[in-house]
């Protein structure tokens, strides 16, 4: 298991990530800061679930069952933004 | 049963096997979770596209200082939930339990900046049934703050649901009712409970304040 310091390492690029995120907005990038605040956000939460929810030292089934929750959002998402553009 | 020793229920041949079929059971209801949630980003994601401008136009009325603090007071939880798992599985009782307070009172923060918010925004009229009249020309902007109050409320209730569950294992242990790190799965399926509402708000936060701006 991780540190207590490798925690707080966490912690602190969670909020660095939460600052960027902050600056991307406020520059005003056009089209791009949605799509950069978005990764920003996937970002900020693999950290959370690789290291604060323990899955980086959890079984391999928890690692399928955490991809397959994924998977499955973005089964929803493709298929659904699918729906809409082609009507 | 003794306490000095984690139970083993009859369908499970040890406690290693035990432990690893309750945290997949967790998983499997944190899955079913991100479905429910999923539709909710899935709605303000087309919102998003079929209505940039009215998105714009309500996007900005919310106050982005609120929202950044709170975001970052839920990222601290985080860190302490996952300093007290930690602190559970070593067996450091009273470290486990100054994060687990901590981490309550960060969760109460955070409900009591979205509440601030929410009467904020109800005084601006931005409440859609019901107060004063709705700001804005655009009817998508009503669907957006409809939304909103859905979407955030939902993941305010299930905060709530997770500072009660914190605040409950940590009066377990301050009455020594619960041993560590023999009872460690209850702190460790908490924890996952209480970090996936804080990722449900990670990506809340860009995709209701910041994606339209």
């Amino acid at each position: 298991m991780p540190s207590r310091l490798a925690f707080v390492g966490v912690w602190l690029v969670l909020l660095a990530l939460l600052g960027i995120s902050m600056a991307v907005t406020l520059l005003e990038l056009g089209p791009w800061h949605a799509a950069l605040n978005m990764i920003l956000a996937a970002a900020s939460a693999v950290l959370v679930v690789w290291f604060d929810m323990h899955l980086r030292e959890s079984s391999g089934i928890l690692k399928l069952f955490a991809t397959g929750t994924i998977i499955f959002l973005l089964i929803m998402f493709s298929f659904g933004l699918a729906d809409w553009p082609t009507r | 049963m003794s306490d000095a020793l984690p139970a083993v229920h009859e369908q499970f041949q040890a406690p290693g096997q035990q432990l690893e079929a309750d945290r997949l059971g967790l998983w499997v209801f944190l899955a079913s979770e991100a479905m429910l949630f999923g539709a909710v980003f899935f709605a303000l994601t087309v919102y998003h596209l079929i209505h940039p401008a009215a998105m714009h136009a309500a996007t900005s009325r919310l106050d982005l200082v609120t929202g950044v603090i709170g975001t970052a007071v839920l990222l601290t939880s985080s860190t302490t939930m996952a300093l007290a798992v930690k602190a559970a599985r070593e067996g450091r009782r009273t470290e486990a339990l100054i994060v687990l307070v901590g981490t309550v009172l960060l969760g109460l923060a955070f409900e009591a900046i979205k509440v601030h918010d929410w009467f904020d925004e109800y005084d601006q009229g931005l409440y859609p049934p019901m107060g004063p009249p709705f700001p804005l020309p655009q009817p998508a902007a009503r669907l957006y703050f409809h939304l909103y109050f859905v979407s955030t409320g939902l993941h305010a209730v299930h905060l709530a649901v997770g500072i009660l569950l914190v605040a409950g294992v940590a009066a377990s242990l301050l009455s020594n009712r619960m041993k560590l790190p023999e009872r460690t799965v209850t702190v460790e399926m908490v924890g996952l409970y209480w970090q996936f509402v804080d990722i449900v708000w990670i990506f809340l936060f860009p995709t209701l304040y910041l994606v339209s701006r």
